[in-house]
């Protein structure tokens, strides 16, 4: 249940944010998390629903953009998304396995919407 | 209102709050790992030209065992410091100290992995100046250590041959990141069924510029490979920062 963490970090960052923004309040925190990032979507917002009372975003929304996992090809350099769910990096197009992961692994906080 | 450059970008988008009033939208575009990152970039700068590994399994694979063996073989040349993350008890930390080697054990909770200001509050323990390696044994666990750098230099992944050749296939972020990977207990392989080219298949396809290993740390066979590639590692990177400009210290992250 590392999603507390994440959630916590995830809260931490937001409040900072508002603040030096002058903002009294956070409507909405809008997430990028990679499809191999390790996070469950249901165990973020359940670790969001107990971690955001008594901050900004008591009230807030949490919105994720679930990004696909990307890779180049070592061998042919095309860019390919994994497209099976164990994440294997195999190049659909000359089948050379590859370490170049370049999307996948987000967890980053893209905006805030503020009062 | 100050503006640090590249990050902040507030546009003044009257759309309308719940009771009225103005809703903004503020850029923020950093990682929710901004302050571990922070820490484990000064973790690395206070870990300066020794070694530095963060090992992750599933529990039960080995790592206690593999450490007690690691240590004992350094010995003769290399000083080595170990950190050990657990939900409970210093039991692993106890084993390590009683090969040989200074320990530290990080008892978790509830938290499910370790995080940079934890290993950096273990650190203090630890002696670090006169040490030339630090082991880093994560919390047992396949999924939730992942993201967390911890100022370390290689991540090594184990698995073991109870575990079934598939595990790479199904934990696939955290053997993508690894420099090398550990197959353990090859002792028992044929006793327990194990498919050798299964798995190392499954680790070429998923990790594919890895370095393996297979080892049995109860029977010490394959150790040797893995002691002579840290030992190379060690030697390398205090090459690489003797011979950096002063000042210029060492990678802010690590590269994957």
């Amino acid at each position: 249940m590392h999603e507390m963490s994440i959630v916590l970090s995830m809260l931490d960052l937001a409040e900072h944010s508002a603040r030096e923004e002058g903002a009294s309040r956070i409507d909405a925190i809008h997430l990028e998390i990679g499809a191999l990032a390790g996070v469950v979507p249901e165990a973020l917002e359940f670790a969001f629903q107990g971690a955001r009372d008594g901050t900004m975003a008591e009230a807030a929304r949490l919105e994720v953009d679930y990004l696909p996992a990307m890779a180049r090809c070592a061998g042919c350099e095309a860019d390919f998304e994994l497209d099976n769910r164990y994440g294997v990096a195999l190049c659909p197009t000359c089948g050379t396995p590859s370490a170049n992961l370049w999307q996948g692994r987000e967890l980053h906080l893209a905006h805030l919407e503020v009062t | 209102m100050s503006q640090a450059p590249g990050t902040r970008d507030v546009a003044l988008h009257a759309h309308g709050g719940v009771d009225g009033s103005d809703v903004r939208t503020v850029q923020v575009q950093k990682s929710l790992m901004t302050h571990n990152d922070g820490v484990a970039a000064e973790n690395r700068a206070r870990f300066g030209d020794r070694l530095v590994l963060n090992i992750v399994s599933s529990p039960g694979s080995g790592k206690t065992a593999l450490m007690e063996r690691t240590v004992a073989d350094l010995a003769d040349t290399l000083r080595v410091g170990v950190v050990v993350g657990d939900l409970e008890t210093d039991n692993d930390a106890v084993r390590i100290h009683g090969a040989g080697a200074p320990s530290v054990q990080i008892v978790t909770g509830a938290v499910c992995h370790l995080e940079a200001e934890m290993v950096a509050r273990a650190v203090d323990g630890l002696d670090v100046e006169h040490l030339d390696v630090v082991v880093i044994e994560n919390v047992g666990n396949l999924v939730c250590p992942a993201a967390w750098d911890l100022g370390e230099d290689l991540r090594v992944t184990m698995l073991s041959t109870t575990e079934g050749e598939d595990k790479p296939l199904k934990y696939p972020r955290i053997f993508k990141d690894a420099d090398a990977v550990i197959v353990n207990k090859i002792d028992i392989a044929d006793a327990v069924g194990f498919e050798r080219d299964a798995a190392l298949d499954a680790i070429a396809k998923v990790a594919p510029t890895a370095t393996v290993f297979e080892t049995s740390a109860r029977t010490g066979e394959g150790m040797d490979a893995w002691t002579a590639w840290l030992r190379e590692r060690q030697a390398e990177k205090r090459t690489a920062i003797a011979g950096a400009p002063a000042g210029a210290g060492v990678a802010a992250e690590r590269p994957r």
